[in-house]
């Protein structure tokens, strides 16, 4: 049988859905405009530089996980 | 030379380019079918990551993205989110994919099924689903190159003609060289691809308006509901989005060539590390809307919002400029209609045609099978392409709705031991049914929902239901 993700990466990569999707009603309007962009579009930018950082958390916490269980798959 | 003959002249240098790279990558190399669809399975990381990226940028996020950004305004925005999202959910689904390919020598998505799940008629379904709605993929792509075309050549060629064209180039790139030739165009597609983005997102604005946050500022001003949901439209709200959103990102590596690509990479490790960065590509996709964006206001009134991106450069820019942006966008819609069309051909005539009905076939004869599918597929795209009038995004989102149907299967298989082929089996057809039907009595969005989204749930809901009625009576049974 297959290795289920830890609850740690499951957890991280909650936090870009719950950002850039479920959330939608509470960003989605033009004012505060930021560097000129309108909010809703900075925010999703904004997001997709933080969802690289939650993944790169992710990749270390089932990589340690990995080593712990002995060797890399 | 008038304006259209520059331009049309550039493009047609930028493909012949791409096609002259494409046939020498696939010279004195001998064609057969495993070399014809897998590369041999020689492919080193560098290739294997160029032919992913050459299946995620698209027609569909050169000119339907700015399409809609342009005639739908604040929706357009989930394209950023799925695309990010998408990655999000492969570096949990991807690996175990790959890990089990590794294990049992799978090739295909239907391979999946077929091992998962012992029954080669799932594994047909998921086949012939998989490859009828490759079809509209394909067809947004040529729709694509039509557009091109039309704009490039100032409306002096009609775009039935041009699509026509543009089939016939497609068609034989794909029977002459094969999944290699097409690994390598991707490098110059990517390239100019990226290049053209960014000089129209930040050219267009800087031109019309003399920068991108005085653009946006007179579109808040001129139209100050379309750069929220739901936009120009009426129907395509706050639940629309997050249905969109789910099932797009849930179903992106359901698609049969994003799924059988796991299977070249070299280690599952690779492809968790390629979630990690991927991401950072959807940025690109800012600078294409603010071209969209920029249109609204600049150019106001085009019937059809797929043509914005180039009708705007064809506005603010010389002619070679033009040809140069038309040429990208024409690699753009060659390299993936050829990938899509050699996918479903090859999954036709492998997974569903040979188990079902020919079992004693050869390699060879199953290669010519696909061959011949390739023609046909291109001619049906064709077709759909001249008398549809869709929009670009719409087509994709009509593929989508069907190939995430795949992902119930896939997930409760993965990482549900209770699991039965029944659930599976009947959620599948009910979510696939389910789809056509909306689509077909143009029921979607539905209450507000992806119509693809609705589909889904019931889908999941079936398979789970099922699944474990079955384990009650096995317990019951054994009880007795």
């Amino acid at each position: 049988m297959i290795k289920r993700p830890s609850l740690g990466a499951l957890l991280l990569a909650l936090i870009p859905f719950a950002a850039m999707c479920f959330s939608v009603s509470l960003w989605d309007r033009v004012e505060p405009m930021v560097l000129g962009i309108p909010f809703n579009l900075f925010w999703l930018i904004g997001w997709i530089v933080v969802t690289t950082l939650c993944m790169w958390a992710a990749y270390r916490l089932e990589a340690a996980r990995d080593k712990r269980n002995g060797g890399i798959r | 030379m008038s304006p259209s003959a520059v331009a049309l002249a550039i493009i047609f240098g930028i493909v012949g380019a791409g096609a002259c790279l494409g046939f020498l990558a696939g010279a004195h190399r001998k064609l057969d079918l495993e070399q014809w669809t897998v590369g041999g399975r020689g492919f080193g990381v560098l290739l294997v990551y160029l032919l992913m990226a050459g299946e995620v940028y698209t027609t569909f996020s050169f000119l339907g993205a700015s399409g809609w950004a342009y005639s739908r305004g604040g929706p357009a925005l989930y394209i950023m989110a799925y695309l990010t999202l998408a990655y999000v959910v492969s570096f949990f689904i991807l690996p175990p994919i790959w890990d089990l390919g590794r294990r049992h020598g799978l090739q295909t998505e239907s391979d999946f099924f077929a091992q998962r799940y012992g029954s080669k008629y799932l594994a047909a379904f998921v086949c012939l689903t998989g490859a009828a709605f490759l079809v509209p993929y394909v067809q947004l792509q040529i729709t694509g190159l039509g557009i091109i075309v039309e704009v490039a050549s100032f409306d002096g060629i009609h775009r039935a003609t041009a699509m026509v064209m543009a089939v016939a180039v497609v068609a034989a790139f794909v029977l002459a060289s094969g999944v290699r030739a097409v690994a390598w165009v991707s490098v110059l597609k990517d390239a100019l691809m990226v290049l053209a983005a960014l000089a129209i997102g930040i050219g267009v604005p800087y031109f019309h308006f003399g920068g991108i946050g005085k653009m946006f500022a007179a579109l808040a001003h001129a139209h100050p509901a379309h750069l929220t949901m739901p936009g120009a439209t009426h129907n395509l709200g706050h639940a629309w989005y997050i249905s969109t959103v789910l099932l797009t990102s849930l179903g992106f590596y359901m698609w049969p060539h994003s799924f059988a690509s796991t299977f070249t990479a070299r280690s599952g490790d690779i492809i968790r590390r390629n979630a990690v960065v991927m991401p950072l590509y959807t940025l690109t996709l800012a600078f294409i809307f603010f071209a969209g964006f920029s249109a609204v206001v600049a150019l106001p009134g085009l019937a059809n919002g797929d043509m914005a991106l180039l009708a705007i450069v064809r506005k603010s820019f010389p002619p070679w400029f033009l040809g140069v942006i038309g040429g990208a966008g024409a690699l753009t819609a060659m390299v993936p209609a050829a990938i899509f069309t050699l996918t479903a051909a090859t999954l036709f005539a492998k997974n569903f045609y040979r188990p079902l009905f020919a079992p004693a076939m050869t390699d060879d004869q199953v290669a010519k099978l696909a061959r011949a599918l390739v023609v046909l597929l291109s001619a049906v795209a064709l077709g759909l392409a001249i008398y549809s009038s869709t929009t670009l995004v719409s087509l994709l989102l009509l593929g989508y709705a069907g190939v995430t149907q795949f992902f119930p299967g896939v997930v409760l298989g993965l990482f549900w031991k209770r699991v039965t082929l029944r659930g599976v089996f009947i959620g599948m057809i009910a979510g696939v049914l389910t789809v056509v039907l909306l689509a077909l009595t143009q029921h979607d969005p539905l209450f507000g929902l992806n119509a693809g989204f609705v589909a889904l749930c019931l889908n999941f809901l079936l398979a789970i239901v099922v699944s474990l009625a079955a384990n009650r009576r096995s317990a019951e049974s054994r009880m007795a």
